[in-house]
């Protein structure tokens, strides 16, 4: 573990992309305990079901909830097998979890790492142990209730050898709390033989700040899947979750977003092909509704027979904003196969006039494109009230215009 | 019979040229025509034109459907009109199923679904439009498209390119079953204007009327066996 001293040098050190934000404007304490315990009579409930949280935990493996800095709500339905916990709670029960506790990611990374270490965020521990395969999605909730307040989380996630699981993580923003920053570091440790499917859907305020910060580290003939979803207006938001694959392990990272005015999103995935004949596809489908969009997508070929693939689409809607996509390929020897493409523009005139050839409206057939758009970009296995959301948030977003 | 469609002096740009230099044309209620002429003569500009696909810019003249003068209508009120047309080349639609588009667009078109498998579609729904599709592919599905939405009057750009034998058997049925409603008998109300190159398509429509088009303009009509056969023996005569 680093000396605090070069930790807290690090707080002034800014994010490698971004807008640098001020960690003094977010000046409010927020660490006081909001206990829940009914979800389906949470005055949370709609800012849950939001982002695809389901509050009566029908198929679901368990729920984890934070409110701010502190959990609110931990399931009892957890299975054999499974272990869902505070962060704080692991680290004394593991004691202080060794071999996983601050090694994925540098905590010097930046200013948003530095503060998450020296603040001891709490967060959620997630364990499968080794030859189980958890049914049901485990579903965890990060709320942000206070405004002009920080939420600095650390969460932990360890799915050991011969094990599966999938996760259902949903961030949201209560409406008096919309000028408040995220900071969440996730350290995820996939061992052999082993599956984790994570899928994100955030919708935050229209000034929020989200610097999440994500280290995957996958063992060997293993599969790790990333789905990150945002469809609602935020302030600021810029991660670049990265894996770190063994032999014969891949990594699928699918991100869908929206970026509405005055939204500034910048986004994607980084896979390190670490292990022989490791693959990564990293697909990035976003819309410009008048914002800014970054969609950046990095792999790196370390090892022989690594093959991977990214691919960056972004749909302009609407002037005022600006749409970047920065597919980047970095290979340290011969034997791998890396290729990306990128487009960037308008919905081609044919494809909405053949939609209309078949009686729909403009209106019509420019939604169903960009929906199509947005969830072909192999979005697998989405829950269907996340669906529904989805179709809604189309719908709300004057796509016609 | 009642006029169905009727263009009068129609000129049309596409690119920056014009393509289209006066073309006059009638077809009537429950009439089959076939189009002729050789390649670049303007004939899918044409059918694009009717369509009302904004690549084609009319220039002069009019379009005229069931009386109403359709010429600066969009896409979509010609296809409510009951225009319906199958493309040589539709656009890929990523991400949007085939059985998706063929569910909104019509109100029969749950059932219309349960009959792919009569145009060897069943395993097509659920991809994307176009994408990857064979040309055998494209034609039936842009004929269970059409089955769908049921049109009055139907645009058929080459049907049977690109097809193997046993496909422009199924494809040819099909726009037959189109132009025939079989809930009104036999007697034909459905119309339609095709474009041909080989002859083929026309021994499944009953081909009423035969035109020519050659470099913008309709050069020669009628009975369409005949000029068919005339072609085969002799081209299209001077350019």
């Amino acid at each position: 573990m680093p000396e605090s001293q070069t930790v807290r040098e690090a707080l002034n050190k800014k994010g490698t992309y971004g807008k640098d934000l001020d960690l003094e404007h977010y000046d409010v304490e927020a660490n006081e305990a909001v206990k829940v315990d009914d979800l389906e009579s949470s005055d949370y409930k709609k800012y849950m079901e939001n982002v695809g949280i389901v509050a009566d935990e029908m198929e679901r493996s368990g729920t984890l909830m934070f409110i701010d800095n502190k959990p609110s709500h931990c399931s009892p339905r957890v299975q054999e097998g499974l272990e869902v916990m505070s962060t704080q709670e692991a680290l004394k029960k593991y004691d202080g979890l060794k071999d996983y506790f601050w090694k994925a990611m540098d905590p010097t990374k930046d200013k948003y790492t530095a503060k998450t270490y020296l603040e001891d965020g709490d967060g959620y521990f997630v364990r499968v142990k080794s030859g189980y395969h958890i049914k049901y999605p485990l579903q965890t909730c990060m709320l942000l209730n206070t405004n002009r307040s920080t939420q600095n989380l650390h969460n932990i996630v360890i799915v050991e050898d011969n094990a599966s699981l999938e996760m259902i993580t949903g961030c949201s923003t209560a409406h008096h709390a919309n000028d408040a920053l995220h900071v969440g570091v996730s350290e995820i440790y996939i061992g052999d033989n082993s599956n984790l499917s994570f899928s994100m859907i955030h919708s935050w305020g229209k000034q929020t700040g989200v610097r999440p910060r994500t280290s995957t580290m996958v063992g060997k003939n293993s599969s790790y899947t990333n789905n990150y979803i945002i469809l609602n207006p935020v302030g600021s938001l810029q991660s670049f979750p990265a894996a770190t694959l063994g032999d014969d392990s891949s990594a699928s990272y699918n991100t869908m977003c929206i970026a509405h005015e005055s939204s500034d999103i910048d986004t994607g995935g980084m896979v390190n092909l670490n292990g022989k004949r490791s693959r990564a596809e990293i697909m990035s489908r976003s819309i410009s509704m008048g914002g800014r969009m970054c969609a950046r997508g990095r792999l790196i070929g370390n090892a022989p027979e690594a093959k991977g693939h990214l691919e960056c689409r972004s749909i302009i809607l609407k002037d005022g904003g600006v749409t970047l996509a920065v597919p980047e390929l970095e290979a340290h020897i011969a034997d791998v196969e890396m290729t990306h493409e990128a487009a960037v523009g308008k919905i081609a005139r044919d494809q909405i006039e053949y939609i209309m050839s078949r009686g729909l409206s403009e209106d019509d057939a420019v939604s169903m494109i960009v929906k199509g758009f947005l969830s072909g970009g192999s979005i697998n296995g989405l829950p269907p009230e996340l669906q529904k959301e989805l179709d809604e948030a189309i719908a709300q977003a004057n796509l016609g215009d | 019979m009642t006029d169905m469609l009727k263009i009068v002096d129609l000129h049309v740009e596409a690119g920056g040229r014009e393509i289209l230099k006066g073309v006059n044309l009638t077809v009537r209620e429950g009439e089959s025509c076939v189009l002729f002429g050789p390649n670049g003569s303007g004939k899918s500009t044409l059918l694009a034109s009717i369509m009302g696909y904004s690549t084609m810019s009319v220039t002069k003249g009019r379009i005229y459907f069931k009386g109403t003068d359709i010429t600066d209508l969009p896409v979509d009120e010609r296809a409510k009109m009951g225009i319906g047309m199958m493309m040589q080349r539709p656009p890929n639609i990523l991400g949007v199923k085939l059985g998706d588009l063929i569910k909104v667009s019509s109100e029969n078109g749950e059932q219309v679904l349960q009959e792919a498998h009569e145009f060897r579609m069943e395993k097509f729904l659920d991809r994307e439009i176009n994408v990857g599709f064979s040309g055998g592919e494209i034609k039936r599905s842009e004929l269970l498209q059409l089955t769908a939405q049921k049109p009055s009057f139907i645009l058929l750009d080459e049907p049977e390119s690109g097809v193997d034998l046993q496909s422009i058997d199924l494809i040819g049925r099909k726009v037959h079953d189109l132009l025939f409603d079989h809930a009104q008998g036999e007697e034909r109300h459905v119309s339609s204007l095709v474009i041909t190159h080989t002859g083929q398509i026309m021994d499944y429509i009953s081909a009423d009327c035969g035109y020519i088009m050659r470099n913008g303009v309709i050069v020669a009509s009628g009975d369409p066996m005949k000029i068919l056969n005339d072609i085969r023996e002799n081209g299209y005569g001077e350019e």
